[in-house]
C-alpha cells in the first residue's frame, strides 16, 4: 500500500524546538512594527507642514499619568504570567485584573484627550495634516490597546470560571508578549508625538 | 479539479457525492489541499490576467487601433498588474510553500492549520473583491468601474477627486485584505520552519527550498506591511477626509511613492526568492549532483533580503531626489547584483560536471538561468540614475520587469509544476506536451520581451493606449503582439497537459526523479497525515542516505 511511509532509524534524543506560539507572536510583532514605522515616519515627515492650525505645540498636553498607567501594566502582566507559571492562580488573577484596569485607564486617558481636542480645539482628522497624522498614529496604537484588552478580558472571564491553570502558562506568555509590544510602541509614540513633536 | 484529487490510492471504498467532496475542500485545513487551492486560484487569475494582457496587445498591434477605448485600456493595465502580482504570483508561490515546506521538513502540517485556511480565503476573496469592481465599482457616481490608475495608484490619482466612485476603494480593500492573508501565511511559514522540523533536521540541514521560503516569509513581514499601512492611509484620505497624500493641504504625493516602493521593490525579491528555491531543488536533481555551495547560497539569499530593503527609490529617480539619494540608491541597486550573481554561479557550478538530464523541469530551469541573467543585466543598466532618466516609464522598463517576472519567476514556476505535479497528483505530466509547452513558450517569450526593449529605447512610453504611425514602432509592436499570442497558445498546451495527465498520465510512484528530499519518501499523492512515522535525518539529503547506506552524506557533514 502506498500509504506506508519510509521511516528513518536512530531518532535523535533531546530534539528541542522553539514554541510555535512565541515564534508566531514574534513574527506578528515584527510585522506590526513595520506598520507602526510607516505611520511614525508619516508623522515626523509632516511635522510643521500643516497649512492651518492648530499645531501640536498649541493643543497637546503630555499625558504623563496615563503613560505611567500603561507602562506599569507591562510589569503587572509580567507578574501575572510569572505567578501562573508557578501555579499561584489567585495572584495571577489579581495581577491580570490590575493589568486590565491599567489598560482601561490608559484608554480612558486617550478618550479624554480626544474629547478635549475635538470639542475645545476643533481638531479632527480632517482639520489639517497634524490632525490626520496624530489621530491615525495614536488611533492605531489605541486600536491595538483595545484589541489587547479584548483578549485580556477573554482570559479574565476564563480565569474567573477557573479555566486558566498552569497548563495555559505558555499561551498567557504569548499574550503578554503582545501586551509588552503595545507598551513598547507607546514609548515610541509618546516620544514622537509629545516630546519631539512639540 | 476532479472530485477525488487527493484521496489515498487504495483506501477509498467508493466515491463520495461531489457536494460532500466540495464541502471537504472548502472547509479543509490540510496544508496540501490549501496549497493546491492556492495554486488553482492563482491559475484562474493567471488566465484572467493573461486575457487582459492580450487585450492590450491587440490594441497596440498597429498604430491608431480602436479595439478598446482609452478608458478600458487604463483598466486593463491596472488590473493586469494588480492581478498578476497579488493574485497570481504571490498565491502560487505561497501554494508551493504550503505544500512543500511541511513535507520537506518531515512535519504533519503547518504550525497553524486554521490560520493557514484563513489566510488562503482572505487572499482568494481579496481577488474576488478586486474583480467585483467591474460590477460594483461605479457606485453612486456612475464614473468608470474597475480601477484604472495603474497598479501603483500614484497620488493624487488615488484621491477622491481623480478616482470618483468606488473603483479605487475595491483596489485598496482587495490589497489590504490579501495583504493580511500574506502576513498570516508568512507567520505560519516561519513558525512551521522554526518549530516543526523533524529530529535531526538542523537549520543547517534544511533543504534550500525551506531556507529560501523562510527568508521570503521574513521579507513579507517587513515589506508587505508598509503597503497595508499606506492603504490604511489612503482609506483615511478617501473616507475620513484625511490629508496624507493631499498636496493642497500640505500633504505629499512623493510620500505615497516612497511607501509604495518600500513595499514594491522587496516584493520583487519576495517573488524571486521562492523561484530561486525551486531552482536550488530542481537543478541538483537533474544534474545528479548535490547543490554547489549550500552555505553560500543561504548567505547570498539572506544578503539579497537585506540589501533589497534599501533599493526602493531606484523606482523614483525621475521624481527629482537630491544627488545623495540618487547615488545611494544606485549603489545599493548595483550591490544587490553581487549576491544574485553568486547564486547564478552556484547553479552553474552544480551543473558543471554533472550528468544532466534534459527533462522538462530542467529545460525550464536552464532557460531560467539565461533569462534571469539578462533580466538582471538590464536591471543593472537602469540602476544608473542618468540612464534611468532616459529609460524610465518607457517600454524598456516594461520589458525589463517582464523579463524578471515571466522569464525568471514564471519559468521557475513551470519547472516547479513539472517537477512536483507527480507528487501532488500521483501522475506524471506528459513529456511530449511539456516539450511543446516549453519551446512554444520560449519562442513566444523571446519574441515578445526581447523585442519590447527596442521601442522603449526608441522612446515609446508605457501605458499609452495607441501611437502615431511612422515612428518606427509599428512592426516591433506587431511582433510583440504575435509573441504574446504564441505564449497564450503555450499556456493552453500547459493547461491541457495538466488536465490530460491528471487522468491519463503515467503513474508516478513515490520518487519518479530519484530525488533526495523527504517529500519523495512518501506516496504520491501523500496521505493526509504525511509521514506514518516521524522521520529522522542525518544529512542534507536524507533520501540519498537511505538509498546509499554504504556511502551516506552524513559521513561527510
Amino acid at each position: 500500500m502506498s500509504a506506508v511511509t519510509t521511516s528513518f532509524p536512530n531518532t535523535a534524543a533531546g530534539w528541542q524546538l522553539p514554541s510555535r506560539g512565541k515564534v508566531a507572536m514574534a513574527g506578528l510583532i515584527i510585522a506590526e512594527s513595520a506598520i507602526f514605522t510607516i505611520f511614525v515616519v508619516a508623522y515626523l515627515f509632516y511635522l510643521g507642514k500643516s497649512i492651518t492650525g492648530p499645531t501640536p505645540g498649541e493643543v497637546l498636553e503630555t499625558p504623563i499619568f496615563y503613560t505611567i498607567c500603561l507602562l506599569s501594566s507591562s510589569l503587572t502582566i509580567h507578574m501575572a504570567a510569572k505567578c501562573l507559571a508557578r501555579g499561584i492562580g489567585f495572584a495571577f488573577l489579581g495581577f491580570w485584573l490590575l493589568t486590565i484596569a491599567l489598560g482601561g485607564l490608559f484608554l480612558y486617558g486617550t478618550a479624554e484627550e480626544w474629547h478635549r481636542l475635538i470639542y475645545e480645539h476643533g481638531l479632527t482628522i480632517s482639520t489639517n495634516l497634524f490632525g490626520t497624522t496624530y489621530y491615525s498614529l495614536v488611533g492605531l496604537h489605541g486600536f491595538h490597546v483595545t484589541a489587547g484588552l479584548v483578549m485580556l478580558l477573554t482570559v479574565a472571564v476564563l480565569g474567573l470560571c477557573g479555566r486558566i491553570g498552569i497548563k495555559q502558562s505558555g499561551h498567557i506568555e504569548v499574550l503578554s508578549m503582545y501586551w509588552h509590544f503595545v507598551d513598547a510602541v507607546w514609548v515610541v509614540v509618546f516620544t514622537v508625538v509629545y516630546v519631539l513633536g512639540r | 479539479m476532479s472530485s477525488n484529487a487527493i484521496t489515498i490510492p487504495g483506501t477509498q471504498i467508493q466515491a463520495r457525492p461531489w457536494v460532500d467532496e466540495l464541502h471537504q475542500w472548502v472547509t479543509t485545513v490540510d496544508h496540501k489541499r490549501l496549497g493546491i487551492l492556492y495554486i488553482l486560484s492563482a491559475l484562474l487569475f493567471l488566465v484572467i490576467g493573461g486575457v487582459e494582457a492580450l487585450v492590450m496587445r491587440i490594441q497596440l498591434m498597429h498604430a491608431q487601433n480602436n479595439f478598446v477605448s482609452p478608458q478600458v485600456f487604463n483598466r486593463m493595465f491596472t488590473m493586469h498588474g494588480t492581478t498578476m502580482i497579488f493574485f497570481v504570483a504571490m498565491p502560487v508561490l505561497f501554494g508551493f510553500a504550503n505544500y512543500l515546506v511541511p513535507l520537506m521538513i518531515g512535519a504533519r502540517d503547518m504550525a497553524f492549520p486554521r490560520l493557514n485556511a484563513f489566510s488562503f480565503w482572505l487572499s482568494f476573496l481579496g481577488g474576488l473583491l478586486l474583480y467585483f469592481s467591474f460590477v460594483g465599482g461605479s457606485g453612486l457616481y456612475g464614473a468608470g468601474n474597475a480601477p484604472d490608475v495603474g497598479w501603483w495608484s500614484y497620488a493624487p490619482l488615488g484621491a477622491r477627486a481623480f478616482s470618483p466612485g468606488h473603483s479605487s476603494d475595491y483596489w485598496t480593500l482587495a490589497l489590504l485584505v490579501s495583504g493580511f492573508g500574506s502576513i498570516g501565511t508568512a507567520i505560519n511559514i516561519i513558525a512551521t520552519v522554526l518549530c516543526l522540523r523533524c529530529p535531526g533536521m538542523k537549520i543547517s540541514r534544511m533543504p534550500l527550498l525551506v531556507w529560501l521560503n523562510l527568508v521570503m516569509a521574513g521579507m513579507v513581514l517587513i515589506a508587505v506591511t508598509p503597503l497595508s499601512a499606506a492603504q490604511i492611509m489612503l482609506l483615511i484620505d478617501r473616507y475620513l477626509g484625511g490629508h496624507f497624500f493631499d498636496t493642497q493641504a500640505g500633504g505629499s504625493a512623493v510620500l505615497w511613492m516612497h511607501f509604495f516602493w518600500i513595499f514594491g521593490h522587496p516584493e520583487v525579491y519576495i517573488l524571486i526568492i521562492p523561484s530561486f528555491a525551486f531552482m536550488s531543488e530542481i537543478i541538483p536533481v537533474f544534474s545528479r549532483k548535490p547543490i554547489f555551495g549550500y552555505p553560500v547560497m543561504v548567505g547570498a539569499t539572506v544578503c539579497i533580503a537585506f540589501v533589497s530593503m534599501s533599493v526602493w527609490a531606484h523606482h523614483m529617480f525621475t521624481i527629482g531626489m537630491n544627488s545623495y539619494a540618487n547615488s545611494f540608491f544606485a549603489i545599493t541597486t548595483m550591490a544587490v547584483g553581487v549576491p544574485t550573481g553568486i547564486k547564478i554561479f552556484n547553479w552553474i557550478g552544480t551543473m558543471w560536471g554533472g550528468r544532466i538530464q534534459f527533462k522538462t523541469p530542467m529545460l525550464f530551469s536552464i532557460a531560467f538561468l539565461f533569462q534571469f541573467l539578462v533580466a538582471g543585466l538590464t536591471g543593472i543598466i537602469q540602476s544608473s540614475a542618468p540612464v534611468d532618466w532616459q529609460l524610465s516609464l518607457s517600454y524598456f522598463v516594461v520589458a525589463h520587469f517582464h523579463y524578471v517576472i515571466v522569464g525568471g519567476i514564471l519559468f521557475a514556476l513551470f519547472a516547479a509544476f513539472y517537477y512536483w505535479y507527480p507528487k501532488m497528483t500521483g501522475r506524471m505530466l506528459s513529456e511530449r506536451l511539456g516539450k511543446w509547452h516549453f519551446w512554444l513558450f520560449l519562442i513566444g517569450f523571446h519574441l515578445t520581451f526581447d523585442v519590447m526593449h527596442i521601442p522603449g529605447v526608441l522612446g515609446m512610453p508605457r501605458r499609452i493606449y495607441t501611437y502615431e504611425p511612422g515612428r518606427g514602432w509599428d512592426t516591433l509592436n506587431l511582433i510583440i503582439s504575435i509573441g504574446a499570442f504564441i505564449q497564450a497558445i503555450a499556456i493552453l498546451v500547459f493547461v491541457a497537459n495538466l488536465v490530460i495527465s491528471y487522468f491519463k498520465g503515467a503513474r508516478a510512484g513515490n520518487d519518479p526523479w530519484d530525488a533526495w528530499t523527504l517529500e519523495w519518501s512518501i506516496s504520491s499523492p501523500p496521505p493526509a497525515y504525511n509521514f506514518a512515522t516521524v522521520p529522522t535525518v542525518a544529512s542534507r539529503r536524507p533520501l540519498w542516505d537511505l538509498k546509499h547506506p554504504e556511502d551516506p552524506d552524513s559521513r561527510y557533514e
